[in-house]
């Protein structure tokens, strides 16, 4: 198995920092806000592996920064620090050291990104098949019907109606509009695909069904997958592997089953308690 | 003589509950072999910590002490409670098994589906899979007309066939089994003793929890008697 993601003391920090603002910060002090100069610490000093065909989980309430490392990973946010390297075939990537003109292209042909709302992964003002289009052109496909029988088959796949390829995703339920995005995401057949909470608001049965489409998905194509979720049952379904983390830090990595069943930091005890 | 497929040495797990601020002993200095082909049955008292040797063999549970010394298909030996998170995973998948009481499934998936998981994640085509997991159930008497349904709805014994066909469908090298015959009528128990010894005879290494004395008698190769752990203050010593 090889490495496909090599994540290095990743940080992110929003407003001036100050020297206090580690020591200060973190769940320890339970608090990511720094009392010095109000900067928020969002994470600091997050590392991790990831294999080709493997699913991490990324776990933690709202606030521990677990959003913010698929986003810094994704290009949305730059990081404060730290590195990342995105193995590719015999190729790799200093992530945070490429031109914004390497990091799109990356997006563009290598990663792709479904987010829990749905208006920032897809354009409300073209149809579902425009959405899966837009990514294919990005991704030099250019052939007007190669790139619309591509668009139908991944609608297809991730069971969008065919009938509806050409409505507006804003008159599609949450689930609907989910499997655009999944379908836009895996338009070019990325090898690393990053998941936001992307079943959080859905009802029970859409979230089963999408969640069966992710597990099918990462079988048929290898995908290796980031999936970042406050819901254990998500963890427990989709990842081998998982790192929990509160106020921007990773407090606990292990087997999925492992973090599950005997749980070695307080908060994740309490987390794993608290489960319904 | 072959060197055995595992070696536990000084085994102790204890678990910290930082909440109630408590320290609760389960194994303790636990050592034993497990050969191939032959079957290392745990016997002991409720308490004594027997699964709790299992799932520490699987990694579910973080080892407290000892070693785990396990010899995999090229001959290499490592320690289980120190390798990596991927060694792990890749030995659950190519080489360790494990059929606990209960089967955890989707009530969505079909029987079929769900005994074939094991030969998908090998990547072994679909179709074939399916194929495998028909005969392996038909060997063990669930009736057809169950295939296509979820084993949520099975009773007990059929559940419990399901789960062990799942468990024995990748031919792992290492079956760790707790209690996989306590649900069972001794009609189906009977069937999956006949499972158990067919599998030994293929060269498949066990350790086993049995709930009836009379199948560790019948099954076992070595037994291991687990005293219960020791007082939560002499533990502390230990560990101090």
């Amino acid at each position: 198995m090889n490495k496909i993601l090599e994540v290095r003391g990743l940080s992110k920090i929003y407003g001036p920092g100050c020297p206090q603002c580690l020591e200060s910060t973190g769940p320890e002090v339970d608090t990511n806000l720094c009392p010095h100069c109000g900067s928020v610490v969002a994470i600091h000093d997050v590392s991790f592996d990831l294999f080709e065909g493997e699913i991490l989980g990324v776990m933690g309430e709202s606030g521990s920064g677990k959003s913010t490392v698929v986003k810094a990973l994704y290009f949305d946010q730059a990081p404060s620090g730290g590195e990342a390297i995105f193995y590719d075939s015999d190729r790799q990537h200093d992530l945070f050291s490429l031109n914004a003109a390497q990091q799109r292209w990356l997006r563009n042909h290598r990663f792709g990104m479904v987010y829990q709302n749905p208006n920032l992964g897809l354009n409300f003002n073209i149809s579902a098949g425009g959405n899966i289009a837009e990514r294919l052109l990005m991704s030099d496909l250019m052939d007007y019907g190669a790139i619309r029988e591509r668009a139908k088959a991944l609608l297809a796949r991730t069971e969008v109606l065919l009938s509806r390829v050409d409505d507006l995703p804003k008159n599609f339920s949450g689930g609907m509009q989910q499997r655009v995005q999944i379908a836009k995401a895996l338009a070019t057949r990325p090898p690393l695909l990053f998941l936001d909470e992307v079943t959080t608001g859905l009802d029970l049965s859409v979230q089963a069904r999408i969640l069966d489409l992710i597990l099918e998905i990462q079988q048929e194509l290898k995908t290796a997958m980031v999936v970042v979720t406050h819901d254990l049952g998500v963890i427990r379904l989709l990842a081998g592997r998982a790192i929990v983390m509160k106020y921007g830090r990773v407090i606990e990595t292990g087997l999925t089953d492992q973090i599950l069943e005997d749980p070695q930091h307080a908060y994740t005890q309490r987390l794993v308690a608290s489960a319904l | 003589m072959i060197p055995p497929i595992l070696q536990v040495d000084g085994y102790g797990k204890h678990f910290q509950l930082h909440e109630q601020n408590k320290l609760i002993p389960s194994s303790h200095n636990v050592s034993f072999t497990v050969r191939t082909g032959e079957l290392t049955a745990l016997i002991g008292p409720t308490g004594a910590g027997k699964s709790s040797v299992l799932k520490g063999i699987y990694r579910t549970y973080l080892p407290s002490a000892g070693r785990i010394l396990y010899r995999d298909v090229a001959g290499h030996e490592l320690d289980l409670a120190l390798a990596s998170e991927h060694q792990i995973l890749e030995l659950r998948r190519r080489e360790i098994g494990f059929v606990t009481q209960f089967l955890h499934c989707l009530p969505r998936q079909t029987t079929l589906d769900v005994v074939a998981q094991p030969l998908l994640g090998l990547g072994v085509p679909r179709e074939e899979a399916k194929q495998s997991a028909a005969e392996l159930l038909s060997a063990m008497k669930l009736p057809e007309r169950l295939w296509s349904v979820s084993p949520a709805t099975f009773s007990g014994g059929e559940r419990q066939r399901v789960n062990l066909a799942r468990g024995f469908i990748a031919r792992p090298r290492l079956l760790l089994l707790d209690e996989p015959t306590a649900s069972l009528d001794p009609a189906t128990a009977e069937c999956v003793i006949g499972l158990i010894e067919g599998l030994k005879s293929e060269g498949t290494a066990m350790l086993a929890i049995f709930h009836h004395p009379e199948t560790t008698r019948r099954l076992a190769d070595q037994v291991v008697e687990l005293a219960p752990p020791p007082a939560v203050e002499e533990l502390l010593k230990e560990i101090a």
